[in-house]
């Protein structure tokens, strides 16, 4: 009896997760001109207008440019810092590690300004290079966090063979932990860039006039109307960023499989 | 140099440019706020540098912005309470659960991936003027005219909690799915019905990730900028908003520096509380 209460709890608490979502999906193909309810039809004319949109085009590569990037330059630092914090025998292993999950403990608005008003005091105006660093900081300690715990579970005995065997400790790294390390690695850069297409406050603070992210875009255009092309924009960022990282992991797990046998 | 001192320098080289980084751009920005918060923006437009108080006896003093943070502490506790309600009885149903565990856990995680600003947009799909609630009243004849579900506090805490109840649900769930069971059992056998198995030996021991997943729901949901502008009215501004309306739109740089500070103050106070208590552990395994 309780049980069945708890069940029924949990069911219309992923209803309430995903309803919302779920409407977003279906208005989209929705073939009315206000793209609200009721729905007359099926089309995807809100899915051509958003192809034909030139803004939101250039908003799609600015955002795919910039978590590239990010992604890139986050995990390769994070990875570093996380073979250090797993492999070695690091003291004051806490502070340090507190120190790199900072970035999550401050509020991303504190962390926006604080960055902003330090650069200009620089002369780093807004720029992309600032949007950039600021994507960097903002994605490390998650990919630190994602790495580490892949780590963990990686063997040491392996390149402990491949080192007495003669390998050389840089052979070791290319040959043996390299390769090991990729599905961290993977994991890493997908997590950066997820977080990096999805962020919103802190790039409002750092972005440069006229360049807009995805998210920025959607932003822009809720204030002035509820177009029916944001349904169809959403619709869109779902599939990319849901199916992204779905076919991500099943890529790592197929790597992870191969190579453990 | 000897292999040994090598070895020994290695550490440090992989963690110096994530140091450099997290310094540089977090350190000393905020260590720069805190100098700038107590410049002065004169008429002209220019900042005079300085040691004033005046930006902070504004911060500090003024009505208005210590009701919107009185405001938007208020709204973060809401959400934190109603994300605990809905979610503690989720995040059991999935721990304890057999055959769809896997299932469930992936679906818990899937709205991470999705788009912050989709999931708070979609609830104008929901509660707005031509929206599912309104068009289904209408339809039957309920109701006339629409009802206004959108744009008032209560829109604002709704798409909190839809935006913070994953991140309550995975840190409960960590909690509980590290409890050993048989202590469920050794209860039960001794006499304990079910319910107080529950009060007295499941529930404490879930406490650590109940409340890092409350920590989470708290500074998330304070520090928010944008929820309250998609779903909020004129006057439901919280903190954030305030804060990048002096640095953006007023250009006072030196006040928002002290409004940040005053988030950064409140907000960081409690996680270090958190801290003191509970250490970082639990909240480290609920976010990796």
């Amino acid at each position: 009896m309780g049980w069945h209460l708890l069940r029924g709890w949990t069911v219309l608490v992923y209803l309430f997760m995903f309803l919302p979502i779920l409407v977003v999906v279906l208005l989209s193909f929705n073939a009315s001109q206000f793209g609200s309810f009721p729905m007359t039809g099926l089309s995807f004319r809100w899915f051509i207008e958003l192809a034909e949109n030139e803004a939101i085009l250039r908003a799609f590569r600015t955002s795919i440019v910039l978590g590239l990037l990010t992604s890139v330059i986050s995990t390769t630092i994070g990875v570093l810092a996380s073979l250090a914090l797993v492999r070695y025998n690091v003291p004051a292993r806490n502070a340090i590690s507190t120190l790199l999950i900072a970035p999550i403990l401050v509020p991303e608005v504190v962390l926006a300004v604080a960055l902003l008003l330090f650069l200009n005091a620089l002369s780093v105006n807004k720029s992309f290079g600032l949007l950039l660093a600021g994507h960097v900081i903002f994605t490390l300690p998650f990919v630190i966090l994602v790495v580490q715990a892949r780590l963990v579970g990686i063997r040491r005995d392996v390149e402990e063979a491949a080192m007495s065997l003669g390998a050389s400790p840089v052979q070791t790294f290319f040959q043996v932990t390299l390769p090991l390390l990729a599905p961290a690695v993977f994991a890493g850069m997908l997590f950066a860039f997820t977080i990096s297409f999805d962020d919103i406050t802190g790039t409002l603070f750092w972005k440069p006039g006229g360049v807009e992210t995805v998210p920025t875009q959607i932003f822009a255009m809720l204030r002035n109307s509820i177009s029916p092309e944001i349904n169809a924009l959403g619709t869109v960022m779902i599939f990319l960023t849901a199916g992204l990282p779905l076919v991500g992991i099943a890529i790592a797990r197929r790597l992870a499989l191969k190579r453990g046998g | 140099m000897t292999v040994e001192a090598r070895e020994a320098r290695q550490p440090y080289l992989l963690l110096s440019p994530a140091m450099v980084a997290v310094t540089l751009l977090l350190l000393v920005p905020l260590a720069f706020i805190v100098v700038y918060s107590f410049w002065l923006r004169t008429a002209t437009g220019a900042d005079q540098a300085g040691f004033f108080l005046d930006n902070w006896r504004e911060a500090l003093s003024d009505a208005f912005y210590r009701d919107i943070l009185l405001n938007t502490l208020k709204i973060a506790a809401i959400t934190t309470l109603v994300c605990a309600i809905m979610g503690y009885p989720a995040a059991y149903v999935i721990a304890r659960s057999r055959g769809n565990k896997a299932v469930l856990l992936l679906l818990l995680m899937l709205p991470f991936w999705i788009s912050y600003i989709i999931r708070t947009m979609s609830w104008i799909n929901i509660l707005g003027a031509s929206g599912a609630i309104n068009s289904a009243l209408m339809w039957l004849g309920i109701t006339d005219a629409p009802i206004q579900m959108l744009y008032n506090e209560a829109s604002v805490i709704l798409g909190l909690v839809h935006f913070l109840l994953p991140f309550m649900i995975l840190n409960i769930y960590v909690s509980l799915d590290g409890i050993d069971t048989t202590l469920e059992d050794a209860a039960c056998s001794l006499g304990a019905t079910r319910w107080r198995t529950f009060l007295e030996v499941t529930l404490p021991l879930s406490l650590p990730g109940l409340a890092a997943g409350g920590l989470l729901a708290f500074v998330l949901g304070a520090g928010t900028y944008i929820t309250p502008i998609v779903l909020g009215g004129p006057t439901d501004a919280m903190f954030a908003n305030l804060v990048f309306e002096a640095i953006i739109t007023q250009l006072n740089w030196p006040l928002g520096s002290a409004l940040s500070l005053m988030l950064l103050a409140v907000l960081g106070a409690l996680v270090l509380l958190y801290n003191h208590f509970l250490g970082m552990g639990q909240l480290m395994k609920g976010l990796g």
